[in-house]
């Protein structure tokens, strides 16, 4: 039977280097599978996050000879065995064991978001087109693979100041969803920071549910921010009326 | 008590932060309780996050006709009567003003032509009934309730496996568990403990379930002194997927036979005519999944051992649009493209209806202070559950324990906790530690799977059980044996050296009831007892501890009363 090399991230916060090695390959095997392998015949205390196995809960991230990928849903097939194949764990988090890092920071900035808000007197008759338009933002399974690769976070470790692409997906959920009455565009230009995203798409290339995260989502709520605060008629007449800007 | 550990306290400590937990935590938050969830994945990825088909709620939105009643009716008859009928009828009432609830609090689901919640057909039920957005529902939920959780203020402990439950004499004081991630061990202090940490998947090889279902919260419930009831009553998905064999056992949504898909063997014949004329694909979990296993065993399988399922006739983009995920499966992980050509599939170990014995008002267990919703507690499903029943259960029950447990919590005193038991649960923990060169804890779950898969499987008769008690037996001690290497940082081995005890337990508990129970009723089919037996038929088998040793015994199916008797009489 044919044989997959690995090389594996083996380490802790103190740091650590690759180890090799053996699996042997079956038909559709996945990194996951290969990963399974090893804990069960080589390294039981490898330390991998893993939940259902079938691309829907986002646990198992990692960087794929060199690439940000599901482990879970990345073919051993597809990726050429003549040489080893890299796993190791998402870079822009840090390190806990092995593959597995410490995403808390993510929580840590879902918190901040304010929460969906009906609108007031909504009937609740919504129309398929306008769940259609959310859905795409509502599909998203938390991987955080848009986090690893965002320069921002990856390169500038601006965590303090910038919520990242996850989130400007979950926001753009929370104001697009038609009975929503909230407004976030404080939030994006301040807490979030949405002003530092320089748009390249980094995020949307790796999102492995194909959410069209800069077009669809960063960009209009981009927009959002400018009409709030910066659009000098609006400036205008709010001076005039003496109107606060929303949660500034 | 111990100060040697990291300790906190709650009047409401939630284990599981799936649907069922998340749900009873807003409800306990809600009340004015001081909430933990504690939970062994991320907070997120829980297996709720994976269901796909809908919540089942008689909200009659499509099909007019619905009510509660036929929704109680269908799920009596889909569980073979042995339902706790009151617990059957509180789920049909409420679940609809469950759904509007998860709707307010953000919930998007698809919709009909006047914009209300589009319903789909489901196994077992009469009317169009599942709520869903497309064959995401459960990420859609578990979303909305993890988001106002947070938002309401509870605390999270993730990455945090319970291990044991501490007492307080007759009554529940709180319990013992580590950090996966550093290994350390924590104390929580409760007046109330709510268990949602759903089924035993894992203890079968073929399985829907992922690392986490190993039976935990049943476990902890038997080994604390709580009663545990219908544990041989194992759902099998009939829909898994079976090639190629990394994916074997990932669920086919039942939603692929509720939008039209059909089910044929190698010779294309439409098997189900044979089975269910009536139901056809849509027959009850328990009847398709043994149709397709026999199909397979009497030789007309396909290449891969399995059935084809084919909703290819539909429109590209219609499959694309309700089964989205379904699509994307099939075409990464088999290279199949279901608008093309039809999946191969299997029956898949997928849900226990059997666990931990409740009350239907307030879903406490027999032992005080202790409650359980979800798939962890027994009653609602009877002998088989319905396709859509679980989300619905989630939310009905997890209100109600959740509202239980803060009221309990409320009118009890701090529970004090002596250290011995603290202590002794830090022994057990560590033991692997302690040797060298002992099993590896991934061996001894290996043979474990593959003595359910073989003796606890679908089909069971006599001699197979009897053996499965004596393997489970072996197990045990092997398990007294193994070894773990590597350091308390993030270990896997170790967790699964803890995990396997629950496992071990558990299963026993399958299969001391499945050897008892001589009829084939629901998910249970013995090939040694065949049909119904009216006598067993009133009766629950009910597992209990008595020193270390389990004990099986019977107890009446509490009798349905004489109203809801005519509603069950009624229809086709």
């Amino acid at each position: 039977m044919a044989e997959a090399i690995l090389q594996i991230f083996r380490g802790d916060a103190k740091g650590g280097a690759a180890k090799e090695c053996r699996v042997p390959m079956a038909p559709g095997m996945v990194v996951l599978d290969a990963l399974h392998y090893v804990q069960a015949h080589q390294i039981p205390d490898l330390a991998v996050r893993w939940n259902c196995k079938a691309g829907k809960c986002g646990s198992c991230s990692a960087e794929v000879n060199g690439r940000p990928r599901l482990t879970c849903k990345t073919r051993m097939d597809a990726l050429p065995l003549d040489k080893p194949i890299t796993i190791f764990p998402m870079k822009s988090f840090p390190v806990i064991k092995d593959l597995v890092t410490d995403v808390s920071w993510n929580f840590r900035i879902n918190k901040k978001i304010p929460p969906f808000q009906p609108r007031p007197g909504a009937d609740w008759k919504i129309e398929q087109k306008d769940v259609d338009r959310v859905q795409e933002f509502r599909k998203c399974i938390e991987c955080f693979l848009c986090q690893n690769v965002c320069h921002v976070l990856r390169e500038h470790d601006k965590k303090e100041e910038f919520g990242g692409p996850r989130f400007f997906v979950r926001v753009a959920g929370l104001e697009m969803h038609p009975m929503d009455g909230a407004s976030r565009a404080g939030l994006l230009r301040k807490e979030l920071g949405i002003g530092l995203c320089n748009i390249t798409k980094c995020c949307t290339e790796v999102c492995p549910e194909d959410i069209h995260i800069t077009d669809n989502a960063i960009i209009p709520l981009k927009e959002r921010v400018v009409d709030e605060f910066y659009d000098p008629l609006l400036m205008l007449v709010r001076k005039i009326r003496g109107v606060k800007q929303s949660q500034d | 008590m111990s100060d040697r550990f990291e300790t906190h306290e709650h009047d409401v400590l939630i284990i599981g932060a799936g649907g069922a937990g998340l749900r009873a935590a807003i409800e306990a938050l809600g009340q004015g309780a001081s909430v933990g969830v504690v939970c062994k994945s991320l907070l997120g990825k829980a297996h709720t996050v994976m269901a796909e088909g809908g919540i089942a709620a008689a909200m009659a939105n499509v099909d007019a006709a619905d009510d509660w009643r036929t929704h109680f009716r269908d799920t009596m008859r889909g569980g073979k009567m042995l339902n706790n009928w009151r617990m059957a009828q509180i789920h049909a009432q409420e679940a609809p003003d469950c759904v509007r609830e998860l709707e307010h609090w953000g919930a998007l689901f698809d919709r009909t032509d006047n914009g209300q919640i589009l319903q789909r057909a489901f196994g077992g039920h009469t009317y169009k009934r599942l709520c869903h957005v497309g064959d995401r529902t459960g990420l859609e939920m578990i979303r909305t309730l993890q988001d106002r959780g947070v938002q309401m203020g509870f605390d999270v402990y993730m990455e945090c496996t319970v291990t044991r439950l501490l007492k307080d004499g007759d009554r529940v004081a709180g319990a013992f568990g580590y950090w996966r991630e550093q290994g350390r061990f924590v104390v929580f202090k409760a007046k109330s403990v709510v268990i949602a940490t759903g089924g035993i998947g894992k203890a079968w090889p073929i399985t829907s379930n992922s690392w986490e279902y190993t039976g935990d919260g049943m476990a902890l419930a038997y080994e604390a002194g709580a009663a545990l009831m219908d544990m041989e009553f194992v759902q099998f998905h009939p829909t898994g997927m079976v090639w190629p064999p990394g994916v074997q056992g990932i669920l086919v949504t039942e939603a692929v036979r509720g939008e039209g898909g059909i089910l044929r063997n190698k010779t294309g014949e439409r098997f189900m005519e044979r089975y269910d004329p009536q139901r056809m694909e849509l027959s009850t979990r328990d009847v398709v999944a043994r149709a397709i296993y026999t199909e397979v065993r009497e030789g007309r399988g396909t290449e891969h051992g399995g059935a084809y399922l084919d909703i290819s006739h539909k429109p590209a983009e219609y499959v694309k649009r309700k089964l989205p995920s379904m699509y994307h499966q099939f075409l990464e992980l088999a290279d199949v493209d279901i608008t093309k050509r039809p999946m191969e599939v299997g029956p898949t170990c997928h849900y226990m209806m059997g666990g931990i014995r409740v009350d239907a008002e307030t879903a406490q267990s027999t032992l005080s202070g202790l409650f359980a919703a979800g798939e962890a507690a027994a009653g609602l499903h009877g002998a088989n559950r319905l396709g859509g029943n679980s989300l619905s259960d989630l939310l009905v029950f997890g209100r109600r324990a959740g509202l239980a447990a803060a009221k309990h919590a409320s009118s009890t005193p701090a529970p004090s906790v002596d250290s011995a038991q603290i202590d002794q649960a830090e022994r057990d923990a560590l033991e692997p530690f302690q040797r060298k060169d002992g099993e590896s804890p991934y061996a001894v779950h290996r043979d474990l799977q593959d003595s359910m898969q073989k003796l606890v499987g679908i089909f069971r008769n006599k001699e197979d059980l009897q053996r499965s008690l004596g393997e489970i037996d072996k197990l045990k001690q092997r398990l007294k044996r193994i070894s773990v290497e590597g350091s308390r940082l993030y270990n896997p081995g170790w967790h699964l050296a803890l995990d396997l005890k629950s496992m071990l337990t558990v299963s026993e508990a399958v299969a001391l009831s499945a050897l008892a129970r001589e009829e084939s009723r629901g998910a249970h089919s013995r090939i040694d007892f065949q049909n119904l037996d009216p006598a067993w038929g009133a009766r629950n088998n009910i597992i209990g501890r008595e020193g270390e040793a389990m004990r099986l015994r019977q107890e009446k199916v509490l009798e349905t009363p004489g109203e809801l008797k005519q509603i069950l009489a009624e229809g086709k």
